[in-house]
């Protein structure tokens, strides 16, 4: 080895790892460590059988999805960013794109139907998880929280807080179209 | 009561309640469903504390107050009331949220570089270190040993100095080298 190849050699590779590092650091400084990834993506969404808010007589299951396409969107009327979501949800509901289901968590009963009243029902149906065992199965842990499932009933996104425009149409609904064929 | 009596009550007593506490004790495999006593306290506590709170990410589910960290708080207990081992609610946990309720990680293929990382810096330090150490070495095995004409040389110089201005000066100028010898 040459003296100059050493010399190279001396700065270039404290440099490389430096470089190295600050790359690891920069692409963590992009990501919001709250989004912790769902184990639940490409595994059965777990089933559920569920009082419906407004009908409180009836209720709702897993099963009765099978051969649809729906978005499952957990929310709860003392839930601010539900609020953000909101008006993309009842934009989405008249596009009929794709069926949106409320998972009303860990709410009052009377509590979640004024909340819909005042601010519109996005939902083709809403149930009620008032002790948070169903959003224990899917994992919840910041509402809101959106799930896509197919017709298979598989889970195949999820979205952890407010759903954006960003996110609806570059990801949920080219995914929805795709699954819907 | 005699005195011999008297100690074969209280031997009696002992027997008795050393035997109880004896079988307070569950067994170590808990299949049967398992009842509240201070070893399931203990078990849960234990179990909590290698637990992530999923919504306050630095603190485990028995320091969080979260209302979350309580629902799954109470999700454990039912699941340890229920017989399922420690190794089972574990899982029960990760197949909803993944690895990172746990505080310990798996060690897994996406874990590798966590686990190793630290031990492969390590040993790329050690091997920069001991290169070093061995440039050096050579380096010092190679440099030119005692040059007694360069030395006299340099005395030569030292000794025909014209006079400085200041004495004090010329001390300190004499003195210094000698003094490194």
């Amino acid at each position: 080895m040459t003296g100059s190849s050493t010399k190279l050699l001396r700065w270039s590779i404290p440099l490389a790892v430096f470089v190295v590092l600050l790359a690891f650091l920069w692409v963590g400084l992009g990501r919001d460590p709250r989004e912790i990834p769902s184990p639940l993506i490409g595994k059965p969404a777990p089933a559920f059988q569920l009082v419906q808010l407004h009908d409180p007589g009836k209720t709702l299951a897993t099963s009765d999805l099978k051969g649809k396409v729906w978005l499952l969107n957990v929310w709860a009327s003392w839930c601010v960013s539900c609020r953000v979501e909101h008006p993309l949800l009842l934009q989405l509901a008249k596009t009929n794109a794709v069926p949106v289901y409320g998972l009303d968590y860990k709410d009052k009963a009377d509590d979640a139907l004024a909340w819909l009243a005042q601010h519109g029902n996005p939902y083709t149906a809403s149930i009620v998880d008032s002790d948070g065992k169903v959003g224990i199965d899917y994992g919840v842990y910041g509402v809101p929280e959106t799930f896509l499932i197919d017709k298979a009933g598989v889970v195949r996104y999820k979205q952890i807080g407010p759903l954006t425009i960003e996110a609806l149409q570059q990801k949920i609904l080219p995914l929805v179209r795709q699954l819907q064929q | 009561m005699t005195p011999r009596g008297r100690i074969g009550a209280w031997l009696a007593m002992i027997a008795i309640v050393g035997g109880s506490a004896l079988a307070a004790d569950p067994p170590p495999v808990a299949r049967p469903p398992a009842a509240p006593s201070p070893a399931l306290e203990a078990r849960l506590k234990n179990l909590e504390t290698e637990l992530r709170c999923l919504v306050c990410q630095n603190q485990t589910l028995a320091d969080s107050n979260a209302d979350l960290a309580g629902d799954l708080r109470r999700e454990v207990r039912e699941l340890a009331l229920a017989g399922r081992n420690d190794a089972e609610i574990r899982d029960y946990l990760v197949a909803r949220y993944g690895d990172f309720v746990l505080y310990d990680p798996p060690l897994k293929r996406t874990t590798w570089l966590l686990w190793f990382g630290p031990f492969v810096l390590l040993l790329g330090g050690g091997v920069v270190w001991w290169q070093v150490l061995q440039r050096r070495q050579r380096a010092s095995a190679s440099a030119p040993t005692h040059d007694s004409a360069a030395e006299a040389r340099a005395r030569a110089l030292l000794e025909d100095e014209p006079p400085a201005s200041s004495p004090a000066r010329d001390a300190t100028a004499r003195a210094a080298p000698r003094r490194k010898r």
